[in-house]
């Protein structure tokens, strides 16, 4: 499987000062394949896509991405790497100056040097994926939160990455866009034959589009399978999860003294 | 707070301090190697330049006009004393291109393209638009940075120019038209009283000087600002403390420089 993988993380642990955000943490993802990245709030998740996209460096163990490392400190290298990379950022991160259209063209313009009739046939073909080449001529501002994440994901496209990371895809979409954003994850994979990592907390999308499925939890991987196995897990802490719990192995209550002896009750 | 304490604690200030400059040092040469690469490019500059400098037309040719105006008043009252007010022209048009085009443009400057600068690459940083571009392997120092440096460095000698040329005109205004001062002396004396080099040159000299502290300031501030409302909005008051402080004491320095140039 290793040798097919288009990123591997062997053994990463990452964390700021004495805070460990991840812990020796290995995963696999295979070519052509849609795969979720679970975990509740600052479990590490973004953390892990930008060791992925080479923002930050992981303390110990190494992430590959087509058999080449990925080192932060080898620029150019690294820029290489990221012109095969699209990410999609959790509020889409438009460039605000610029038109729906420019900013589809922009990726584009930077490193492909097309004459601009052909540019203009991707930015259409791009924003025809995702159901808006009637917005070219819109400005970030006039779109709703989910139309700016399809624009995003244009952009994220434009460059035909082999693989597409997305940063909670999902938060704060209305259930249309919602699961107009889910389809549009599956079809553009399964049409481009990209690599897709999706990060998200959101239970039931990720069960329906992905293929293979982590979760996370205090910076471990808890559970792991495709998503008829993660469910019928039997572990506490991916119960827990994947059921919304308020209370279980991941506590509702922020560590602190005891309730009584902070109200002063026992002297 | 005991002697012992404060020793360590000066020593930590002292410490976070040079790393600071350090840092921001690091960041100035980032945006001179990348301000080729906007010159390649020029039309992002000149967007900038419409940007920076067209905006600030208006602030800087009002000011321009009631800085002439007053040097004129006062010139008038200090100069008839001596019976020299035929020399009004050559009074005002000194003060301005030597010293107070370059100084109150810059600071004008810094009040209005330093502060929209900073909030503008802080705002899109809130945004992830520079990690969004960063990304996309496209370096922001190069594609954003570096074009409004560019543009600041450009823009800030052209606007000191028309500050000044419109502070000549108050002063004839108020000289001439008002007071009744001989026309005739007031340009004459102008005219080969200034110098080309050593006045009007010196006076560019500064407010290139000046365009690229306040920028390079605006522009650190709004890259290292805090992600959140208050960063971008203690990053914007940092900018023009920072830039008009810098813009006073660089006019000390270079006026001191110029003045023992030997002739």
């Amino acid at each position: 499987m290793t040798h097919d993988a288009l990123v591997a993380i062997d053994h990463v642990t990452f964390g700021y000062d004495r805070r460990v955000i991840l812990s020796d943490v290995s995963m696999v993802f295979p070519r052509g394949k849609v795969i979720a990245i679970m975990g509740g709030s600052g479990c590490g998740k973004t953390t892990l896509l930008r060791l992925i996209g080479g923002v930050l460096t992981p303390q110990q163990g190494t992430i590959t991405f087509d058999g080449a490392p990925v080192d932060p400190r080898d620029r150019e290298s690294l820029y290489a790497l990221r012109r095969r990379l699209g990410m999609l950022f959790q509020f889409g991160a438009l460039f605000t100056d610029l038109t729906v259209y420019d900013n589809v063209a922009f990726p584009l313009r930077e490193h492909t040097g097309l004459p601009e009739p052909m540019v203009r046939d991707l930015v259409l073909m791009k924003l025809n994926a995702v159901g808006l080449r009637g917005a070219a001529q819109l400005k970030p501002a006039d779109l709703s939160g989910g139309m700016a994440r399809r624009v995003a994901l244009a952009r994220a496209i434009a460059l035909d990455p082999d693989l597409i990371m997305y940063d909670e895809p999902f938060a704060g979409l209305d259930p249309i866009s919602l699961g107009v954003a889910a389809n549009l994850i599956r079809r553009l994979n399964d049409a481009t034959g990209a690599t897709s990592l999706v990060v998200s907390h959101d239970v039931n999308e990720c069960f329906l589009i992905s293929d293979y499925v982590y979760v996370i939890s205090g910076g471990r991987i808890v559970g792991r399978g495709t998503p008829a196995e993660v469910q019928s897990s039997d572990d506490p802490e991916v119960l827990q999860f994947i059921r919304g719990e308020p209370d279980g192995p991941v506590r509702f209550h922020y560590p602190a003294p005891g309730y009584a002896d902070d109200l002063g009750l026992r002297a | 707070m005991t002697a012992s304490d404060a020793l360590p604690a000066l020593g930590r200030r002292a410490l976070d301090l040079l790393q600071r400059l350090g840092h921001s040092a690091f960041f100035f040469l980032d945006l001179l190697r990348n301000a080729p690469a906007a010159l390649r490019r020029f039309y992002l500059v000149i967007a900038q330049v419409h940007a920076i400098g067209n905006y600030s037309l208006v602030i800087i040719a009002a000011s321009g006009l009631a800085v002439g105006f007053v040097l004129a008043l006062q010139g008038y009252y200090t100069l008839s004393r001596y019976g020299a007010a035929e020399s009004l022209g050559l009074l005002v048009a000194l003060s301005l291109v030597r010293e107070l085009g370059p100084v109150v443009t810059g600071l004008l400057f810094a009040g209005r393209a330093g502060t929209s600068l900073t909030a503008e690459i802080g705002l899109m940083k809130a945004g992830e638009q520079l990690a969004a571009m960063e990304m996309m392997a496209v370096d922001p120092k190069s594609r954003v940075l570096a074009p409004r440096f560019v543009a600041g460095a450009i823009s800030m000698p052209l606007l000191a120019a028309i500050f000044s040329a419109v502070g000549i005109l108050g002063g004839y205004v108020v000289g001439v038209l008002m007071i009744g001062i001989d026309p005739g002396a007031f340009w004459s004396q102008m005219q080969s009283g200034v110098d080309v080099w050593d006045d009007v040159g010196n006076g560019i000299i500064k407010s290139v000087v000046f365009g690229v502290a306040c920028t390079f300031i605006a522009l650190y501030q709004g890259y290292e600002a805090e992600a959140t409302p208050e960063g971008v909005s203690q990053a914007t008051t940092r900018t023009v403390v920072i830039s008009s402080l810098a813009v006073l004491g660089l006019d000390f320095v270079l006026t001191a420089l110029m003045f023992s140039t030997p002739r």
